[in-house]
C-alpha cells in the first residue's frame, strides 16, 4: 500500500529551479497579486455606493482637508524615493547609505501614519464619522444650513456612505502603511546590524516591493476619494 | 563586474516626475473648465501614469525577467474586469 502511495506522488517531471527569482521574492509578488484584488474589491463597492447613492455626494475638499492630504501624498512619494535609494546602496554595498535611506523611509513612513491620524482626530472633532455626521456638529450645522454642500445639502444616508467609503479605504490603506512602517523598522535594525551585503540584501529588496506597492494604491486612493 | 557600481536608474528624476504630477492633479482637480467627466478621465489618467512610474522604475519590472512581469500584470485584467462590472451598474 505505501508503494503504491508513492507512486501517486510521483511528480511529472524533475523539479525545475524556480521562476528566477528567490523565494522571499516570488512569495512577496504572489501576495502583492492578491492586494491588488483586496483594493479592487474596496475600490468597487466604493463605485457602487457612489453611483448608487441616492443624493449630494460630497465635492473635492467639501469635508476632506486636501492640502493636509497633498503634503501626505508628498511625503509618501519621497519615502519610496528614499527606499529605492536604500536599496541601490544596498546594490553598491554602501552600508552608511543603506541606513541612513532606510532610516528617513521608516521615519517619514511613520510621518504618514501620524498626519493620517491627526486628519481622522481633526474629522472628528468636525463631526464627520465612518457613520456621517455627528447630530448637532459643526458638519451637521453647515450642512443643514446650507454652507457646506455645493450641490445641495445630502441626505444623512449620503453623508454615511461617503463616510463609510472613505473611512474604510484610507483606513485599510493606513493599516497598510503601519504594518510597512513595523516590517520597515525590523529592516532598519537588521541593516545596523550589518545584516545586508552586496551578495544578498533580499530583505531590502522584498520590503521596497511591499513600500512600493503601498505608495502605488495610495496614488489610486487619492484621485479617486479625495480629488473626483 | 564586481568592482565596478551597479548603474542605477535616475531614481531622482522619476521622484521629481512623480511630484509634478501630483502637483498637476491638484491643479486640474481644483480647476473648473473640464465637465466632470472629461475631469475624471483626465485625474485617472494621471494617477495611471503615475502609478506605472512606481511599478517600471521603483519596483524595477521595467528591468525583471518576463515570469516576474507576467506575475505582477495577471490580477490586472481581473481587476479592470471588476471595476467595468460596477461601473455598468451605474451606465445602464
Amino acid at each position: 500500500m505505501t508503494h503504491a502511495h508513492a507512486n501517486v506522488m510521483l511528480p511529472p517531471a524533475e523539479a525545475e529551479a524556480g521562476s528566477g527569482v528567490y523565494n522571499e521574492k516570488l512569495g512577496m509578488w504572489v501576495f502583492l497579486a492578491s492586494e491588488v484584488m483586496f483594493f479592487t474589491a474596496l475600490i468597487g463597492s466604493y463605485i457602487i455606493l457612489r453611483f448608487g447613492n441616492p443624493s449630494h455626494w460630497a465635492a473635492p475638499g467639501e469635508i476632506l482637508n486636501v492640502p493636509v492630504t497633498a503634503v501626505n501624498t508628498f511625503l509618501l512619494i519621497c519615502s519610496s524615493v528614499t527606499m529605492v535609494k536604500a536599496f541601490a546602496a544596498a546594490q553598491d554595498g554602501d552600508q552608511k547609505w543603506l541606513k541612513n535611506w532606510l532610516l528617513a523611509t521608516t521615519l517619514i513612513g511613520a510621518t504618514f501614519v501620524g498626519v493620517q491620524v491627526y486628519e481622522y482626530l481633526q474629522l472628528a472633532h468636525h463631526g464627520f464619522l465612518p457613520g456621517g455626521y455627528v447630530e448637532g456638529s459643526e458638519l451637521a450645522e453647515a450642512a443643514a444650513a446650507g454652507e457646506a454642500f455645493k450641490g445641495g445639502p445630502p441626505l444623512p444616508a449620503s453623508v454615511a456612505l461617503y463616510g463609510a467609503t472613505f473611512f474604510t479605504m484610507t483606513g485599510f490603506h493606513g493599516f497598510h502603511v503601519t504594518m510597512g512602517v513595523i516590517c520597515m523598522s525590523f529592516v532598519t535594525f537588521k541593516a545596523f546590524r550589518g545584516a545586508y551585503s552586496v551578495t544578498d540584501h533580499r530583505g531590502v529588496e522584498v520590503i521596497g516591493l511591499y513600500w512600493h506597492f503601498v505608495d502605488l494604491v495610495w496614488i489610486i486612493l487619492f484621485t479617486i476619494v479625495y480629488l473626483i | 563586474m564586481s568592482d565596478a557600481k551597479r548603474h542605477h536608474p535616475n531614481y531622482l528624476a522619476i521622484w521629481a516626475w512623480l511630484f509634478v504630477l501630483t502637483l498637476v492633479e491638484l491643479g486640474v482637480a481644483f480647476l473648473t473648465i473640464f465637465s466632470k467627466e472629461t475631469l475624471i478621465l483626465i485625474l485617472i489618467g494621471l494617477a495611471i501614469w503615475k502609478a506605472l512610474l512606481v511599478a517600471l522604475y521603483y519596483m524595477h519590472l521595467r528591468f525583471e525577467n518576463n515570469r516576474v512581469r507576467i506575475m505582477a500584470i495577471a490580477p490586472l485584467p481581473l481587476a479592470v474586469i471588476m471595476v467595468i462590472a460596477v461601473i455598468t451598474e451605474y451606465v445602464w
